[in-house]
């Protein structure tokens, strides 16, 4: 039976309950040893025992969850040295409508600290390992949320993603991630990175897998005043043809430097298989892509180095005993906090200081408004941008580490979408050297319906075989 | 592009320590993504509206009504140091 539990993707092993086939609570203790004896550093922390059950179309099924988002009474430290051992009085609304649905949280999943990675190496609990190389990364930040997914650890994840930080990851472990619109998904209990970029979605084995959980994360929130009621329901994607669609390539960016020629291989056997499905493909230029990235990394860290204010050592988490407040302070950041996590801090000090505010924020701001203004100049002429996910597979542990700018071009591809806050999903296209590499399909905001279903019937066409790894013994 | 004490100004803005070894270092990591950033220079972005947030985040008040929020004890239990019914801190003015 254990073979039969481990091949049901979320949305058969919610049926099999439902069907009286599984009970809920052999499907949890059975993810419950497989994450228990997580060998890739996936998780952070693994339930002793079954949550209360609740009813609701999720049955029961058990998901793993970015250590970023609260859960009450459960460790979410972020992956960060200054959360240790932090248990928050509360549960992200993400989180609770998913239990609210039925889901069991089974585990939390490990990330780069306060979501501020490209590869899972900036956690103050260790590395995560990829599951189909062990000296390889998993992406990040959401790698954890990956790699539990990828292993068959847990049957699906929650991640963030704040400039690909769900997409990203799930191309390198060959599994699927949906960033959503941005406002979909409540950012409450979500510990902040940058509020304006910052958006929760699921990691899954398959693309109905990703439309179930996304189903029951959507909805307007009391408590996050940028949330919004999401305009139509979301759909289980049956599609299987991509008739009258038409897919636009941004072919300058996808043939710039940086990217490998297996990455760029895969990408074209997608667009075969997309025309063959009756699709059109054509070109089209993002012309201020390239300054989308450097925007990027001013926005995101003048956020950033925002919301990280509030460790300070008061309410919770790390404290340096100092004898008077502001070394208390200064010496607990600087404990407490990472040397990715330092140096955002400071560049987005730096960007909103008197002097530099209009020449790095107040421009990056105006460029945002440019990446915005193309991607829907695309849209009235095609339904999807499409692009690789992530210019490489996934790269070996400790080979960008020394050098913050080769980490940071990894999204090169995810951060347009982010600055947009356009929605995009990343589905595996198939392998180069052996290693997954992932499609990005990205639509108008509130088109993940649409999103969801031409992923679906390229996901059926393009027959990527993921149990490769989640079938596996762990 | 960022030297020592611009680097030490920035630090003291964003209430974080940086110790003697690590200011070098640091000061260099920093000039270089501020090297790449700043290619953001190159743009003509004359008459181009900066965007903060993206969506409609208008008509986003709620009714100003008192609602149940969490218990003191509760909100105060993972704080490092607590005195009473408040956060406890060390002196602004040292021992």
């Amino acid at each position: 039976m254990a073979g039969d539990i481990q091949s049901l993707s979320a949305t058969a092993a919610a049926e099999a309950i439902a069907n009286g086939g599984l009970t809920r609570s052999e499907l949890f203790e059975h993810y419950r040893i497989r994450a228990a004896a997580d060998t890739l550093n996936a998780f952070t922390w693994v339930a002793d025992v079954e949550p209360a059950p609740v009813d609701g179309a999720l049955g029961g099924v058990p998901l793993a969850v970015k250590d970023l988002f609260c859960t009450e009474g459960i460790p979410s430290q972020a992956g960060s040295k200054i959360l240790a051992g932090y248990c928050p009085p509360y549960t992200a609304t993400a989180v609770a409508n998913l239990e609210a649905a039925g889901a069991a949280v089974l585990g939390k999943t490990n990330q780069d600290e306060f979501a501020m990675g490209s590869s899972n190496e900036n956690s103050a609990f260790g590395p995560v390992l990829n599951p189909w190389d062990h000296s390889r990364v998993p992406g990040g930040s959401s790698g954890g949320s990956a790699a539990a997914v990828a292993a068959g650890l847990a049957p699906w994840a929650l991640g963030t993603d704040t400039g690909g930080s769900i997409r990203q990851p799930a191309a390198l472990c060959g599994i699927v991630g949906l960033k959503p619109t941005y406002g979909a998904v409540s950012r409450y209990g979500m510990i902040a990175f940058a509020s304006s970029l910052d958006s929760a979605g699921p990691l899954t084995r398959d693309v109905a897998d990703a439309a179930l959980c996304y189903r029951h994360m959507v909805g307007r929130d009391g408590n996050d005043a940028t949330s919004v009621v999401f305009p139509e329901p979301i759909e289980t994607p049956t599609a299987e043809r991509l008739d009258g669609l038409t897919l636009a390539v941004p072919t300058a960016l996808v043939d710039g430097e940086g990217i490998e020629p297996g990455v760029r291989q895969s990408f074209e056997a997608s667009l075969d298989t997309a025309r063959s499905l009756g699709a059109t493909i054509i070109d089209c230029e993002i012309p201020s892509a390239r300054y989308a990235l450097s925007a990027y990394y001013v926005i995101a860290p003048a956020e950033a180095s925002s919301n990280l204010s509030r460790f300070d050592g008061v309410r919770y988490g790390l404290r340096v005993d100092e004898s008077n407040l502001d070394a208390m302070y200064t010496e607990t950041r600087h404990d407490g906090f990472g040397a990715e996590v330092k140096r955002r801090i400071l560049i987005g000090t730096y960007a909103l200081s008197s002097g530099y505010y209009d020449a790095y924020y107040g421009r990056a701001q105006r460029v945002r408004t440019l990446v915005a203004r193309e991607l829907a100049g695309i849209f009235e002429r095609a339904d999807f941008i499409v692009t690789p996910t992530s210019p490489t597979v996934a790269f070996g542990l400790g080979d960008r580490t020394s050098d913050p700018l080769a980490m940071y071009l990894s999204d090169l591809f995810t951060i347009p979408m982010s600055l947009a806050g356009t929605p995009a999903i990343s589905i595996p296209s198939g392998l180069s050297e052996g290693l997954p590499v992932g499609l990005q399909i990205c639509g108008p905001a509130f088109s993940e319906n649409r999103i969801l279903g031409a992923a679906h019937a390229l996901e059926g066409a393009i027959g990527f075989d993921g149990s490769v790894t989640w079938g596996g013994a762990n | 592009m960022i030297d020592r004490d611009e680097l030490l100004h920035v630090a003291r803005l964003a209430r974080l320590a940086l110790h003697e070894d690590e200011l070098d270092a640091t000061a260099g990591e920093l000039s270089t993504i501020l090297g790449h950033v700043a290619a953001i220079e190159e743009l003509d972005l004359e008459g181009v509206e900066p965007t903060a947030h993206i969506g409609d985040v208008s008509d986003s008040l709620r009714a100003d009504h008192v609602r149940p929020s969490l218990a003191r004890d509760v909100a105060l239990a993972p704080a490092p140091a607590i005195r009473d019914d408040g956060f406890l801190v060390p002196s602004p003015q040292g021992e």
